[in-house]
């Protein structure tokens, strides 16, 4: 490469501090709770919400996660934790199996009226959630699941559904068409086409989905406020009841400590497998 | 293949499901949005007095305002700072990815968590405004989120932080995209790169605009999280959203068939951006298959 003129290095450093600076800006609120879970009430109260803590304690954590009046009791987040993750964990396998399954049938065979059935699905991930709500939560209370981690979990594979078949869909459309052949021309049927053909080579795009899924039912926040109470809320409906809850002082640092725990879960999926989190924000392209 | 019964019967569960779940509840809102439901849904039809009422409330009207300037604001936001983005990372940059890693790790978190963070630092009494003031800038004033009528700038603020970085990735996906040739054609006819960008590159972007507009446009119209988190509507009623306003109405007021109208004119709203889009997809998805 030749060599750069001063003009060029000028511009290129400039380039890197406009990044750097956006970076800063895009980590300041994550920063923010981080130090702040971390400070006693009263530097916080001082002022001081920019800065690193003068004296570092555990205290709002413990608060947040065990001790925090949310519900009729005091039990922290801890329950409302345990909730999300009984409520996300059968919801994102049931509507992955379910999407892979779809995406088989419509690709591989020849369904009458599936590109209705496509458009259909594709729209429905597109809806304001606003428009089922009212029969939602009707038709939750005729099964005798309203307010139950159980009914959540139906709302979550129902409306996850669309995503996760437009995942497979899209994805088996362009699975080698000679591999399919000849395991049918080896007798395999149906179900043994899915389980030893298509799953075992399904990989990347099962993780975009489980990650997909994940992320959106964790993160969700009308569901979870719509259809369920005390015994049922996800983690997003007590951490904004922790926050907003207008008795006592306004313990800045617990509802820190509260936000980060939970986004710790989400957070650690982005980390870990960013590239799949990417791929599915690419192919989904929606969220709510 | 001709699909089997097994394929057939596989697939239905789904297809009753959406069906069902999707399309017959929302023809049972948009049925009772004709109706007098208060509390609980009353099947006797009323006509279009609902939706009269509807339009006669103040609150109706604050929600809608509220969101074409929440929606125009936070698109725009968006779309000029995710391309700015996206621009700067395709020059060549050393550790593109962890760049793009920190504009981007937004979009995994939940509008509670981070509504909650700018909550506290956007509020005056303990946030940017108090923490400035303490290190000697003694006049700076930011309040806003106390301010009705500014209010709804900090949701823009907080919205376009989490969504512009899945803007830029968009971009860049479609920068990547552009035909190096043409680029280098211009650039052997000493071209300067802006020029490049303005005539070469931006034309060819369309279908990543197209794609950042849909997706914005439909996250603007059902963003109620955020909101809730940030402001809790308030100050008073004054950061209200159409879908702060339907459940409002629908769950607390006990006036449901104003909420299942509110509801059908969110729908009609994202409709007639999403349909002419999902159009287009069947068509080229038509075309490849």
């Amino acid at each position: 490469m030749a060599k750069r003129s001063a003009a060029q290095r000028l511009s290129r450093a400039l380039l890197y501090a406009i990044l750097a600076c956006f970076a800063v800006l895009f980590l300041l609120p994550i920063y923010v709770m981080i130090v702040n879970s971390i400070k006693p009430l009263d530097e916080i109260r001082g002022g001081d919400l920019m800065g690193l803590p003068r004296v570092a304690t555990l205290e709002p954590w413990a608060q947040a996660w065990s001790l925090a009046q949310i519900g009729v009791q005091a039990t922290g987040l801890k329950p409302y934790f345990l909730n999300s993750f009984l409520i996300v964990v059968p919801a994102v396998v049931i509507s992955v199996m379910i999407g892979a399954l779809n995406g088989y049938v419509l690709t591989q065979f020849k369904v009458r009226g599936a590109g209705l059935i496509f458009a259909a699905l594709l729209f429905s991930v597109f809806i304001p959630f606003q428009t089922v709500l009212i029969p939602m939560a009707r038709t939750l209370g005729w099964l005798g699941l309203a307010g139950t981690v159980k009914g959540l979990i139906l709302v979550h594979v129902v409306y996850g559904i669309g995503f996760t078949t437009l995942f497979f869909r899209n994805f088996y459309a362009a699975f080698p068409p000679e591999l399919v052949r000849s395991a049918r021309m080896d007798g395999a049927g149906f179900f043994r086409l899915f389980w030893r053909l298509m799953l075992p080579n399904s990989g990347p795009i099962i993780v975009v989905a489980v990650i997909w899924q994940f992320t959106n039912a964790w993160n969700d926040f009308l569901f979870g406020a719509s259809f369920s109470d005390y015994s049922s809320f996800p983690l997003t409906v007590a951490l904004n009841n922790l926050v907003n809850s207008s008795t006592g002082v306004k313990e800045y640092n617990v509802h820190f400590a509260g936000a980060f725990i939970a986004a710790i879960p989400t957070l650690v999926v982005y980390i870990v497998s960013g590239k799949y989190f990417v791929r599915g924000l690419m192919a989904g392209s929606v969220k709510g | 293949m001709k699909a089997p019964l097994v394929a057939k019967v596989a697939l239905s569960p789904s297809v009753l499901l959406i069906g069902a779940c999707v399309y017959g509840y929302i023809a049972f809102t948009f049925y009772l949005s004709f109706t007098g439901s208060t509390m609980m849904p009353v099947m006797s039809l009323t006509g279009t007095a609902a939706y009269s009422r509807l339009m006669s409330l103040g609150n109706w009207h604050l929600s809608v305002v509220n969101l074409g300037v929440f929606a125009a604001l936070y698109m725009l936001g968006c779309a000029a700072l995710g391309l700015f983005l996206a621009v700067l990372l395709d020059q060549r940059i050393r550790a593109e990815s962890a760049f793009r890693s920190i504009y981007l790790y937004p979009m995994a978190l939940s509008f509670i968590v981070t509504g909650t963070a700018w909550k506290w630092i956007m509020d005056p009494s303990i946030g940017l405004e108090r923490s400035l003031r303490a290190i000697g800038w003694e006049s700076f004033a930011f309040g806003w989120v106390k301010d009705s009528d500014l209010v709804i700038y900090c949701v823009v603020l907080a919205a376009v932080w989490q969504t512009s970085g899945f803007v830029m990735a968009i971009f860049l996906a479609g920068l990547r995209g552009v035909d190096n040739e043409v680029i280098n054609a211009a650039r052997l006819d000493g071209a300067k790169p802006w020029r490049i960008y303005q005539r070469v590159v931006f034309p060819q972007l369309g279908a990543s605009l197209i794609s950042a507009f849909v997706i914005l446009a439909h996250m603007a119209i059902k963003s109620y999280d955020l909101v809730i988190a940030l402001t809790g509507g308030g100050p008073g009623r004054a950061s209200w959203l159409p879908s702060l306003f339907m459940y409002q109405y629908t769950f607390t007021r006990n006036e449901m068939a104003v909420g299942a109208a509110s509801a059908m004119l969110m729908l009609a709203a994202s409709a007639i951006v999403v349909i002419p889009y999902i159009r287009r997809e069947m068509r080229q998805d038509r075309a490849h298959g």
